[in-house]
């Protein structure tokens, strides 16, 4: 076996215009994290997506990873002593459409880790043309106590923080409002991970 | 700062990505970032277990004939039948087995089968242009498919993109997600395409670009391409909280 070490890592390339004919046809995309059975909060995220001149991103697609309502991934890394909630899926992946925007549907997540845990929140991956590497961001829900004291939320700007709260939708009882703001004044908070 | 995030149970970070080696968010030259990049500083994140789990997906979904792009329709396409492998590594040069690959690209005569798609070029009714595959114990993969065209495209006056497969991986944590695209050798338009150009380091853009395979052509039916994937690995040590 041949021990190559340090190799650079293969740059990231645009997804362009055309990922639905694979990564999100019918088959591909998914549109409920949790699966039908999962324990949890139901709740619907309407996101979306707007360029620099709050322009709808119409090609837009977002990938989503979040934990059960225990806080518990599923993944063998995740060595919290949990109990992962059976049939879990944690995962999303959706485009957007031609208003940028784009509804899934989710069960609130727990805290994550142990002592300090970190608040409920979603991982997003955003993908889209013009978006020459994906951007990183996170969802958390307004008016949750634990917000304070999440140690990711810490580290941003108290004036930015707020770009990173869902909001809920006072239309739909159960529905929340996220918006990705690609570029400008209020801008999302994107991470370096 | 490190300590505060204390989600940490025993896991570990992976590799931050070496500078120069991925594009940057604004690269006016390819001019549909200038809208779209974020223009403030990004949060440097610690890794927490948010980041370094990821998803085990699509599996489930995976066919036999997936990683066949010629034999999904009654015919076969036109075109130049290629076969494009290689492996799946992180950066210490560690094989990431079952990891899904997904593919999708245009007909050798440079048209995608979308519905936003405006080149005028014949659509093949024997090719969709899309597939995938996992990865086996050694981190290969293995796709046939067709030689896809260059086309057109309206980020400058006569711009065409070079002949590329756009490639989305899955490693082993949401970090190290990977969607690329692979360029074949000697392609007269890497000169003059943004998006490859966007690369700074010479030798991650060259990362890109597939590897013509005479071993592994097969006579009187294709040529082979080798094109090897890395993903970002787990640094050295792991840490304790
Ligand atoms: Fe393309």
């Amino acid at each position: 076996m041949r021990a190559d070490t340090d190799l650079v890592p293969t740059p990231s390339q645009t997804v362009g215009p055309y990922f639905r004919i694979e990564l999100t046809t019918q088959e591909h995309c998914v549109k409920c994290v949790p699966g039908p059975q999962a324990k949890g909060e139901r709740m619907w995220i309407t996101f979306r997506v707007l360029d620099g001149n709050r322009a709808p991103v119409n090609d837009a697609m977002l990938e989503i990873w979040q934990a059960d309502a225990n806080g518990k991934y599923k993944h063998p890394d995740d060595l919290q002593p949990k109990q992962l909630d059976p049939g879990w899926i944690g995962f999303g992946r959706i485009a957007t459409g031609e208003d940028g925007s784009c509804v899934l549907e989710t069960i609130r997540p727990g805290p994550v880790g142990n002592g300090a845990p970190q608040a409920p929140h979603l991982t997003v991956a955003v993908f889209a043309r013009g978006l020459l590497k994906q951007l990183y961001t996170r969802v958390y829900f307004a008016g949750e106590a634990a917000n304070d004291k999440d140690p990711v939320l810490q580290l941003i700007p108290p004036e930015r923080r707020d770009t990173l709260l869902a909001r809920p939708d006072p239309a739909r009882p159960g529905y929340w409002l996220f918006d990705v703001i690609l570029q400008g004044d209020r801008e999302t908070v994107f991470f370096d991970v | 700062m490190d300590s505060e995030v204390s989600t940490r149970v025993s896991v570990k970070g992976y590799i931050r990505l070496p500078k120069g080696s991925q594009p940057p968010s604004l690269y006016e030259p390819y001019r549909a970032t200038i809208k779209r990049a974020p223009l403030k500083p990004l949060i440097i994140l610690p890794h927490t277990l948010s980041e370094i789990t990821g998803p085990i997906f699509g599996h489930e979904k995976v066919r036999e004939k997936d990683n066949d792009l010629t034999s999904q329709h009654a015919g076969e396409p036109i075109g130049e039948r290629i076969i494009v492998h290689g492996r799946v590594l992180d950066s210490n040069g560690r094989p990431i087995p079952n990891a899904l690959i997904e593919i999708w690209q245009a007909n050798s005569a440079g048209r995608y089968r979308h519905i936003k798609e405006q080149h005028p070029a014949p659509l093949d009714p024997n090719f969709s242009g899309a597939g995938r595959t996992l990865t086996d114990e050694r981190g290969a993969y293995r796709f046939i498919t067709i030689k896809p065209g260059s086309y057109p495209w309206l980020n400058h006056y006569n711009a065409w993109r070079p002949e590329h497969i756009h490639f989305s991986v899955f490693g082993m944590a949401f970090l190290t997600r990977l969607v690329t695209q692979m360029y074949f050798p000697g392609d007269p338009l890497f000169t003059y395409d943004p998006i490859f150009q966007s690369i700074p380091d010479e030798k991650a853009r060259q990362r890109l670009i597939s590897k013509f395979d005479l071993e592994n052509t097969q006579p009187d039916w294709a040529r082979a391409y080798k094109f090897d994937i890395v993903l970002r690995g787990p640094e050295a040590t792991p840490f304790e909280s």
